[in-house]
């Protein structure tokens, strides 16, 4: 049993914004018209698309696989053919298009062969439990998207004490969580216990905001089912952010994440509720992740969760909720707090989206900031900060641009949550000034490294260039030095006689004697040098000289000829 | 007195001598200052800066024969890096050696190629893979962007593209302050991602 809860430094309480949509029960959303898929639902390398435009797909087939480790395939949410692989805008701050799949559906909603593991999870090996939760695309449902089973792979040796579930849902608007608990209790205990054979993990704890009583009991309720596996459902205090992955592992334990660290090497892993229940579809009914429930919240008539299949658009949910109260301004992706706006409605909900809000000007919190004035170093955003940063200095460097001095004091650390933001006086967009930081050390690291590889690349070009010169160098010297070698090696050869080249010599004379019958014939043929006629008198002389030296050679040639001649008939 | 002349001069002696040993075996190799010119310069070894490659550029601007401002694919960013490292004053980039322009890679037309390796012996990072009579191309994410093999190629088969932007690479954009008197419109812009 936990005794004693921890309390981490700061935070806000903002107003809640949760009765709205929590008053009706959460139903499927229809199936739209068409869906359009993203292969980046999730943080890693997009994946690959296996499918082609036009081909037929059943719901739950697999319709792009995961492309290297940190990565998550992309599943069919419905049975329909692929109408296109393309670029469309994605839900990302950016406003960016990336490569999405499109599925026009065929109505009839079929599923593929679904093999489950109902009930003797418990045979299979964590690795296989990891392949299954693999291969059915489980990420991280909280928001972040981490690949689920890699974070199920704590390595050998490491011993997990502590495995969490995060139920907390601190950002005001949303409450999907909260209606899969209300909800759906015993799946998510049953993941729970899956994920807890996975990790071989010691205790569970539940951890869930203390706002959300309804959850609380039903899980209880659930866990009571399951009392002899170590499960304890405890209520957190109410204050934002209390499910920020460290916070929460904070309160529960009082260990705190080191820097640059994981969770797992203090021994404890936390995962959401609802990944927890998309582990337990995978494993016990084979279903791979192809829905969610998801908020739809702020200025839309009826505010409430629907199970949405990945790929819907935003536009379809808010008719689907009535529509907006007025002209819609803006939706925003996430909480209040930490999501993101978008211009676009059209946008596709991926694994990540929790809540989609909509800005229509009617709900003051909503409000955008109207201005910014000068910092007056009030320093409310130290006191709010839950990381024990300095978000003020922060905001220093990050104007100025100075990158060093803003790494020095752990921008790296801040966790984005925009306590300082609500609190600041002068509605500066701090969190903002620390994202562009960020943002622009990594863009400097990536310069660095691709002009560090340029560098390598050049040195080693001139060395090879250099390298290269050497070689031809070296070579034509050792050619040289073998003909010297060859040229004295003949000369001595003369001196000497040759006495022990007995077999070359036959043919020596036979070369020479052909040569002397060659020249023979030239000199009968007595073919006259063409261009003699009209010479000056200096081409003449050179001419007479040439033909002297010529002379000369064939004399001497001659002779040694002779010589040779005579002495294979000595030894003949 | 004797004294202390006598400790004063072994003293110098003693310093003397570990000063002297400590200059040779201690002794730095190369120029510590050129190597770091040369980190803050983007290695495009492009030649706009009228030096053979980035390295003699450092060189020259340690030795104060060059200005800060010669380089062209850094830009404004690298000149402002270069005067905090030399503590010299900013100054705008020098237009006889070109603009700053968006960093871009070349592509070779694989069908215009005819193989004739010249932009192969121009390219100063070796990115370009080929043989003679062979079609080459370029190693994308090796490519500096400098330029230098436009130039030899006799058929123009290499076009300049730039470095398309994707989520990886996107970032975010640094907030602009807004008084009280900006509109409405200005602040929503600016604070969109709130």
């Amino acid at each position: 049993m936990i005794s004693k809860l921890f309390k981490f430094k700061g935070g806000v309480h903002i107003p809640q914004h949760k009765e709205s949509s929590t008053q009706l029960a959460v139903e499927p959303a229809s199936i739209p018209k068409r869906l359009i898929l993203p292969l980046t639902q999730h943080i890693g390398t997009p994946a690959a698309p296996i499918v082609e435009v036009g081909q037929k797909v059943l719901k739950g087939e697999k319709i792009a696989q995961a492309d290297g480790y940190v990565s998550a395939p992309v599943h069919a949410p419905t049975s329909g053919i692929i109408e296109d692989i393309g670029d469309y805008p994605l839900p990302h701050p950016s406003g960016m298009l990336a490569q999405c799949i499109v599925i026009k559906p065929d109505g009839e909603d079929r599923w593929i062969e679904l093999k489950g593991h109902s009930g003797d999870y418990k045979q299979l090996d964590p690795s296989e439990l990891r392949n299954i939760i693999r291969s059915s695309g489980i990420v991280g449902l909280g928001g972040a998207g981490f690949p689920t089973s890699i974070k199920h792979n704590p390595g050998p040796d490491r011993v997990i004490d502590t495995l969490i579930l995060n139920g907390a849902e601190c950002e005001p608007y949303i409450t999907c969580d909260d209606m899969l608990m209300r909800e759906k209790s015993r799946e998510i205990i049953c993941g729970l216990l899956i994920t807890k054979h996975a990790l071989q993990a010691k205790r569970c704890i539940i951890a869930i905001e203390n706002n959300k009583t309804l959850a609380i009991e039903s899980m209880q309720q659930a866990a009571k089912e399951f009392a002899d596996r170590n499960i304890e459902v405890v209520a957190i205090p109410t204050v934002y952010p209390a499910g920020s992955e460290k916070q929460i592992i904070y309160t529960i334990t009082g260990k705190e994440t080191p820097k640059n660290g994981l969770p797992l090497h203090i021994g404890v892993v936390c995962q959401n509720v609802g990944t927890t229940a998309a582990v337990y579809r995978a494993i016990h009914h084979g279903e791979p992740l192809i829905s969610r429930y998801v908020t739809i919240a702020g200025d839309v008539k009826q505010p409430r969760n629907l199970e949405v299949l990945f790929g819907t658009s935003a536009n379809d949910l808010i008719e689907q909720c009535g529509g907006s109260t007025a002209d819609i301004r803006r939706i925003i992706i996430g909480g209040p707090m930490m999501g993101f706006a978008m211009q676009q409605i059209t946008i596709p909900v991926i694994k990540t989206t929790n809540c989609i809000l909509i800005d229509a000007g009617q709900t003051k919190d909503l409000h955008t900031r109207q201005y910014t004035m000068p910092c007056i170093r009030c320093d409310s955003c130290a006191d709010v900060c839950p990381v024990n940063l300095l978000p003020q200095q922060l905001y220093w460097f990050s104007k100025a641009q100075e990158l060093d001095r803003i790494q020095e004091y752990n921008v790296f650390d801040c966790i984005e949550c925009g306590c300082c933001d609500y609190v600041c006086p002068s509605q500066i967009p701090l969190v903002q000034y620390y994202r562009f930081a960020k943002s622009e050390i990594w863009k400097r690291e990536r310069e660095t490294q691709k002009s560090d590889a340029a560098r390598d690349r050049h040195e080693f070009h001139q060395f090879r260039i250099d390298r290269e010169k050497a070689e031809k160098a070296e070579k034509l010297r050792q050619k040289k030095a073998a003909l010297k070698i060859k040229k004295q090696a003949t000369d001595q050869s003369n001196e000497i006689g040759n006495n022990d080249k007995k077999e070359a010599e036959p043919k020596n004379a036979a070369i020479v004697a052909a040569m002397e019958r060659v020249k023979a014939k030239k000199a009968q043929q007595k073919v006259e040098p063409k261009n003699t006629d009209d010479l000056t008198d200096h081409q003449k002389k050179l001419v007479t000289e040439i033909d002297q030296r010529r002379a000369e050679q064939r004399e001497t040639q001659v002779s040694n000829s002779n010589d040779n001649a005579k002495m294979d008939n000595k030894e003949l | 007195m004797l004294s202390a002349i006598l400790v004063v001069g072994l003293l110098a002696t003693i310093f003397g001598i570990v000063l002297g040993f400590s200059a040779v075996k201690f002794k730095v190799q190369g120029d510590p200052l050129v190597e770091k010119i040369d980190k803050l310069l983007p290695q495009t070894q492009c030649g706009q800066c009228g030096y053979p490659g980035c390295k003699p550029y450092a060189a020259a601007i340690a030795n104060e024969a060059a200005e800060i401002n010669q380089c062209p694919p850094g830009g404004e960013q690298t000149i402002q890096d270069l005067a905090a490292l030399l503590n010299r004053e900013i100054i705008p980039l020098n237009p006889e050696n070109g603009a700053e322009k968006e960093k871009s890679v070349v592509i070779i037309d694989e069908e215009t190629c005819i193989g004739c390796t010249l932009c192969i012996q121009a390219c100063p990072i070796d990115a370009i893979v080929g043989a003679a009579k062979q079609m080459h191309t370029i190693i994308e994410s090796e490519c500096t962007g400098c330029d230098l093999c436009i130039p030899p190629c006799p058929v123009d088969c290499i076009i300049i593209t730039p470095i398309k932007k994707d989520l990886t690479t996107w970032q975010w954009a640094k907030p602009t302050e807004l008084g009280i008197n900006n509109s409405d419109k200005q602040a929503q812009v600016a604070t969109d991602d709130q």
